[in-house]
């Protein structure tokens, strides 16, 4: 059977009580890749992932890791899947090494390999100095660490990480990208969640946006990106009752409407090519309209979420994907 | 049959994960052998988090001590007409009491830990669903030990001489670790059929009062009005209690023990099953 794909999920559907938190979510991982799932909090990320690694059940649809069928085998696909959590999922009570040790043991390795592989495994993510210390003593970063570590003691096929990097300072983030690149040329398959496009772009070869419980697009990062330009132009009017005049002025020039944000005299303006972004100004000051403030930015994974659904990110009922 | 050996050119693979092989490595279920591997696993986890935190063995410390010598001052001269004649009575009914005690706090840590973090990376691991129930339960039975062999030692020390011997003794001791062992399987689905680690705390209670004190343990059942004798009679913790008095004072294995054995056997594959399943599902 030459089927490439790692995960092939059709249709899940995940209902809590009257709210239907995923609704419909087909998701088809090719083996070897980075494929990210990007949405805001609540959008059934965490759920969809939770599904697929046997710790919630499936309430409709099919899913298969592997070709193997994940409500059907679940004891199976748990040797297939690597899971790291959006809370470091280790026991507070151990120390480093007590948990990779226990882990191992669990998943059926003798003391002495497991004693050996603990110690491999700290020195690969740099807590040696730490293996026996309380957890209590860990920063954030120490402890996603940890918890990556422990969904690798097998060599998992495959990796799910759910937010890898939320709360982390950009430098830990940084790090935590590295190490997540290194796991791919292992052989791995990697299924991430994330709230942050650029995390998407940085790391996954294809991503797809969820929201509300479905899946809005499934692209590539450079696609995402470009249906809301590469860059957008943030512009401030001196006077808000300009806006309609200037939004003119753009459409004239880049033959696309600004996107208008909530307060009043301010827009966004999606650029193809950041040069653009100097014609648009030009534009301004001949039909003598005054800018208070103007930046170029990166689009934002609310913007890219106007773009394909019409509301921010931030309209989210916040419903915390329940556990 | 002419064998060929074939030899493949070693194929320099660094490390590369193979998933094909991986899924044709992997098995449906954890054998019995791996799943008493993963229990024991389970069960050292508990085993260091008592160390860390000695302050859980406060029931199994202080319990022993103050029951036995605050119930034997107390009821002595009124249920038995001393101390002395109250303690053959008292001690089988406080190690029954006690051992419950430390049943409840199995259910109630049970669900305190299930609601950390770990767990989650427990049920998502390919190990027995069994296993991170039963091993803390394992580890409990140094707390049944250290509670029997505590109240036992006190009753001694006030005046306890126990006829059965040595042998009765140890036979005692066994047989309610043994018996707390089983019972604390009920709490244990408690613990995972509930909210809360406080709500198991209230319903265990709510449990744990009337099985001891509607029991022989501290009183003659024949004393009682005729319909709480009835219940009386056919409470699991009054056969324990009274298979535990047996073998202490008289070293006598009667069939008092039968029924214990028994019914504890009894509450082992009722609620073991149970328990599993309900922790199985809430996945």
């Amino acid at each position: 059977m030459a089927d490439l794909s790692a995960v092939r999920a059709d249709g899940l559907v995940k209902d809590f009580g009257d709210f239907r938190a995923v609704d419909g979510i087909d998701l088809h991982v090719r083996q070897g890749e980075i494929f990210g799932v990007l949405g805001p909090n609540g959008a059934g990320k965490t759920t969809t992932l939770r599904m697929l690694a046997t710790l919630l059940p499936i309430d409709g649809g099919h899913a298969e890791i592997f070709g193997v069928d994940v409500r059907r085998e679940p004891h199976r696909i748990r040797q297939l899947v690597g899971v790291t959590g959006q809370y470091a999922s280790v026991d507070e009570d151990l120390t480093a090494r007590e948990n990779l040790w226990l882990f191992a043991r669990l998943q059926g390795l003798t003391s002495t390999r497991a004693k050996s592989i603990a110690g491999d495994l700290l020195e690969r993510f740099g807590l040696q100095e730490a293996a026996d210390r309380p957890l209590s003593q860990f920063s954030g970063g120490m402890r996603r660490r940890l918890d990556l570590a422990s969904s690798l003691i097998t060599h998992p096929p495959l990796i799910f990480l759910d937010e890898p990097t939320t709360g982390l300072d950009p430098r830990t983030r940084g790090q935590m990208w590295d190490t997540i690149r290194e796991l791919v040329t292992d052989g791995s398959t990697i299924l991430l969640t994330t709230q942050y496009l650029d995390e998407a772009d940085q790391l996954a070869d294809r991503v797809a946006v969820i929201d509300r419980g479905r899946k809005v697009a499934e692209d590539t990062p450079d696609a995402l990106k470009t249906q809301v330009g590469e860059s957008t132009l943030q512009l401030s009017l001196v006077d808000g009752s300009d806006t309609a005049l200037a939004a003119g002025v753009v459409r004239r020039l880049l033959g696309e409407d600004p996107v208008l944000t909530p307060e009043s005299g301010r827009m966004n303006v999606p650029l193809p090519d950041p040069n653009r972004a100097a014609d648009v100004l030009i534009g301004l000051r001949e039909a003598g309209l005054g800018i208070s403030s103007v930046s170029v930015a990166k689009p934002t994974l609310d913007e890219v979420f106007l773009a394909l659904t019409g509301h921010g990110a931030d309209d989210e009922p916040q419903m915390e994907a329940a556990r | 049959m002419t064998t060929t050996i074939t030899t493949t050119p070693t194929v320099p693979t660094p490390r590369r994960i193979d998933p094909a092989a991986a899924v044709a490595r992997t098995t449906s279920h954890s054998s019995l052998r791996e799943t008493w591997t993963e229990t024991m696993a389970m069960a050292w986890r508990a085993l260091k988090k008592m160390r860390r935190k000695p302050e859980q063995f406060f029931d199994v410390l202080i319990q022993p001590l103050l029951f036995t010598a605050m119930f034997a001052f107390i009821f002595g001269g009124a249920i038995s007409g001393s101390v002395a004649d109250y303690l053959p009575v008292l001690i089988p009914g406080i190690l029954a009491q006690t051992a419950l005690t430390v049943c409840m706090a199995t259910g109630v840590q049970l669900r305190e830990d299930m609601d950390k973090g770990v767990f989650d990376r427990f049920k998502s691991l390919p190990i027995a669903r069994i296993a991170p129930l039963a091993g803390p339960m394992i580890a409990d039975l140094i707390r049944y030990g250290i509670a029997s062999v505590l109240t036992l030692v006190t009753g001694l020390a006030i005046g306890y001489r126990p006829g059965g011997g040595v042998l009765g003794c140890i036979g005692g001791v066994l047989l309610t670790v043994f018996a707390g062992w089983s019972l604390a399987w009920i709490f244990t689905w408690l613990g995972t059929m509930a909210r809360s680690a406080q709500s198991v705390q209230g319903i265990s209670m709510m449990i744990m009062f009337p099985l001891t004190f509607l029991s022989n343990a501290f009183v003659p059942a024949e004393t009682l009005p005729g319909w709480l004798e009835a219940f009386v009679k056919v409470n699991p913790v009054s056969h324990v209690v009274s298979a535990v008095r047996d073998l202490f004072n008289h070293g006598a294995v009667t069939a008092e023990v039968g029924w214990a054995v028994v019914g504890c056997a009894v509450v082992v594959a009722v609620f073991a099953p149970l328990a599993v399943r309900s922790y199985s599902r809430k996945m």
